[in-house]
């Protein structure tokens, strides 16, 4: 009885040994553990016996496909959800990183956390725009632009309901700050008109956003003159003048928020604390980064850990399936086992090839799962509420990185769903399973 | 009835196997009891009878924009509105950003609207009378350990005060209570006087972020909400009226389609599940066959044997599927006690215990069917002899 604990609690210390080893090591340790083995079942005499045994074993896979396919599936599952969900988190969070970057900074007003809460008066505003750590261009203008933020509703394409859509008034400095915005079907908005451009992504989640399209916002007829591509957030925006959004708004002069070009990166420190120190306003400075940064952390976090939480239970059912599939495939194979050791082939070899076994079906269920969500989701357009309360569309994005991380939990699932049946048919005593019926 | 012995010998013939599929299926609807609460939190299963008779009205444009207050006496005088109240949202966070609260300034009759928000007449009295004075959730105060006398310094991240101070100083002279558990989520906020927002705020006070009105009968209520939106029809502040689930409802949708992510999880264990709980009950049925055999020879009609089978695969999923959904019930109730209840997570409650059990006794006759066929239509010849 104490033996037999005993020998419990050390099987799930090796299976836990395991699990740990293979959430640590890189793809490369993988391969290299993977080439040891095939190496060792091909080169040792051990090995060889090992590979015999599990080629008989993989042969009688097509007889008991239903359970086979037990592990398969349940594997298949957990990979498909956590490479999905985690597919979900990774794009939103790129296209939020992407927005951002070290050499250009957002300024709000002291304690207010994202644009749509913050405001800057008008002298607030020209301040920092002339601060001397600002880059400024050829003619001497700083790059910089205050700019409005306010939430409109449009109604979406795909429900017919309405959602907020971010309207970004824009300042001259806009498309110097921000050179990868690009038009990509008719022209820039005139400044001091009612026009509108809408980025690529907005233009396809909302409706009324057709070029030429006119419809009313602050209570007036506003026309879309363009689409922009920016390869970023703002891809979910429209932009118009910051002048006339002001004045249909209410607005008067103050802005959201100002965004500058730095002269360098490392201008950075002296102009957030040339803010801080100015008394007659309250601001804060962040780098586009760390603001974007911070605006992505709490939902992708979210994500991520529902992702993990999902995935850990559908996991523990997995296991268990594969449980009973590999007792039942060892219990099938009680005599031929039992024939073996007796003709001398030690345990080893069949602990071996019930493992290599199970994790060759792990790996199927893995790449199985992992193939379905890049199928489906690779590149699925989705959208969430942003910071800004306004919808930011985003792609799910299944990386290489997220399918290696599937395959690893296939493995580790594998792994201790084998282990103990493994161990079960390498320590049955030989005369009674060559008694079995 | 009175084959549950058999069947439950049955069941646990292969002890190992069977508590094995149990755990799978107990993870199983452990899931599917968690992410059906995240579910309901966000769709919006939380009905009241209050809730049914309310009606919102934001700003057509967007909900952020701010409506005159001068609209509060031509509401109340649409016919059909027997009550009506306005609050402004406020948010900010105590002590660190990471604790973002769901803050409201009120006006002075808003818990005459909120019946399920239970404060006592004392505590009603001193938040009416105390001008810097705060109600919060009961679940809030745990959270923060807030007590009531306890002076709360928010930090404002849209309202500064006039001079420019972010931090609001607020009296907690009550503390509220919400007893139906559907609407626990509504026992997290924190609700202070409008008046004193209005006088100490840099900017936005003179305004009402949205109205709340209660409507002598909810089926009237379409027409109700037509007539309010038609008095600012064509000003520069028309407004939109819909009922308090309509409006909370889309406004979760916002967030993302919360039930074709549930749907689509939920889809994908499931089918797993039927696979599992299949293979096993084919296995099962495979050994026995034999005792089938037996059972029919002894006079058991096919009919029973079918029944046997099919009781058994049900026994099995309901096993695991009440486990499973009684642990969902106790960590969902850990997961709000400790993480507060602005997780969107509502109780596990009958509606999500209906579907389980549905689902059980579903799933258990689906993966029975086959091997319970087999059971029944077995020879006793060929299965005493073995062939």
């Amino acid at each position: 009885m104490i033996r037999n604990i005993g020998w419990s609690l050390l099987t799930l210390l090796v299976a836990a040994a395991f699990v740990a080893f293979v959430a640590i090591v890189p793809w490369w340790g993988g391969a290299l553990a993977a080439a040891l083995l095939a190496a060792w079942l091909a080169l040792t005499r051990v090995g060889r016996q090992a590979w015999s045994v599990t080629e008989v074993g993989m042969s009688t896979v097509p007889q008991r496909l239903g359970a086979a396919s037990v592990v398969v599936v349940g594997i298949a599952g957990v990979v498909g959800v956590l490479v999905a969900l985690f597919a979900m988190a990774e794009g939103f969070q790129s296209t939020l990183l992407e927005t951002g970057n070290t050499d250009t900074a957002i300024v709000l007003r002291g304690g207010s956390q994202a644009e749509l809460n913050s405001g800057l008066a008008h002298d607030a505003t020209v301040i920092i725009s002339n601060e001397p750590q600002v880059k400024r261009d050829s003619e001497g203008r700083p790059i910089a632009s205050p700019e409005l933020v306010v939430i409109a509703s449009l109604p979406k394409k795909s429900s017919g309901t309405d959602a907020n859509v971010e309207l970004r008034g824009v300042g001259e400095g806009a498309w110097a700050l921000r050179p990868n915005v690009h038009i990509i079907a008719g022209r820039r908005f005139t400044p001091g008109l009612r026009e509108l451009i809408v980025g690529k992504r907005a233009a396809m989640e909302f409706e009324h956003t057709a070029l030429g399209s006119r419809f009313n916002l602050g209570g007036q007829p506003w026309t879309v003159v363009g689409e922009f591509d920016s390869g970023d957030e703002h891809d979910s925006e429209l932009w118009g003048d910051a002048d006339v959004i002001a004045a249909a708004y209410r607005r008067g002069d103050s802005r959201n928020s100002v965004t500058v070009r730095l002269q360098s990166p490392k201008a950075f420190d002296a102009f957030k604390a040339a803010l801080a120190s100015d008394p007659r306003f309250k601001a804060d400075a962040s780098t586009t980064r760390d603001y974007y940064n911070r605006q992505s952390e709490l939902l992708t976090r979210a994500i991520r850990v529902l992702g993990t939480a999902v995935a850990i239970i559908m996991a523990i059912g997995a296991i268990f399936g594969a449980l009973n599939t590999m007792y039942a495939a060892v219990a099938a194979r009680t005599r031929e086992i039992a024939t073996l050791r007796a003709m001398g082939f030690r345990g080893g070899p069949v602990v071996v090839s019930v493992l290599i076994e199970t994790l060759l079906l792990a790996l199927a269920g893995g790449v199985i799962g992992g193939a379905i969500a890049w199928a489906l989701f690779d590149h699925y357009t989705a959208s969430t509420l942003g910071s800004n309360f306004s919808q930011v569309v985003f792609e799910f994005r299944v990386t290489p990185a997220l399918l290696a991380n599937g395959l690893k939990w296939a493995l580790a699932i594998g792994f201790v769903g084998g282990l103990f049946p493994a161990l079960r048919a390498a320590r049955m005593p030989v005369t009674d399973g060559l008694r079995e019926q | 009835m009175k084959y549950l012995h058999l069947v439950w010998s049955a069941l646990f013939r292969r002890k190992t196997r069977t508590v094995f599929t149990i755990i799978s299926v107990i993870a199983a609807f452990l899931l599917f009891g968690l992410l059906d609460s995240v579910r309901d939190a966000f769709v919006g299963a939380a009905h009241s009878a209050a809730g049914a008779s309310r009606m919102i009205t934001t700003s057509k444009e967007s909900f952020v924009i701010s409506l005159p207050t001068s609209l509060l006496m031509r509401i109340q005088a649409v016919p059909g509105v027997s009550a009506v109240t306005y609050a402004n949202w406020f948010g900010g966070y105590y002590q660190q950003p990471k604790n973002q609260l769901i803050a409201e300034s009120v006006a002075n009759n808003f818990f005459d609207l909120y019946p399920e928000m239970k404060l006592s007449p004392g505590e009603l009295h001193a938040f009416h009378a105390t001008r810097a004075g705060a109600v919060a959730g009961a679940s809030l105060a745990r959270r923060f350990g807030w007590k009531v006398g306890d002076k709360i310094p928010i930090q404002a991240t849209i309202f500064p005060q006039k001079g420019g101070s972010n931090t609001w100083t607020f009296d907690l002279v009550g503390i509220y209570h919400v007893t139906d558990p559907q609407l626990k989520g509504e026992e997290g906020a924190l609700f202070f006087n409008w008046d004193y927002f209005d006088q100490a705020a840099a900017f936005g006070g003179g305004t009402a972020g949205w109205y709340i009105e209660r409507v002598a009968n909810p089926k009237l209520a379409d027409g109700v909400a037509r007539a309010i939106d038609a008095i600012s029809a064509n000003s520069d502040h028309e407004t939109k009226t819909e009922s308090e689930d309509a409006f909370q409802t889309s406004f979760a949708s916002q967030f993302a389609n919360i039930g074709l992510l549930v749907g689509s999880i939920m889809g994908c264990v499931f089918f797993t599940l039927i696979l599992l709980t299949g293979n096993t009950m084919a296995q099962a049925v495979r050994e026995r066959i034999p005792e089938l055999a037996i059972l029919k020879t002894i006079g058991f009609s096919n009919r029973s044997v079918l029944s046997l089978v099919l009781a058994e695969s049900v026994l099995l999923l309901a096993l695991g599927g009440a486990i499973g959904l009684a642990i969902a019930g106790v960590a969902v109730g850990g997961i709000r006690a400790k993480l507060g209840p602005q997780i969107p997570m509502l109780p596990v409650g009958k509606q999500t215990w209906l579907l389980g059990v549905t689902l059980m006794v579903l799933i258990g006759l689906l993966v029975g069917a086959l091997p319970a066929r087999r059971g029944m239509r077995l020879r006793i010849v060929d299965a005493l002899s073995g062939r």
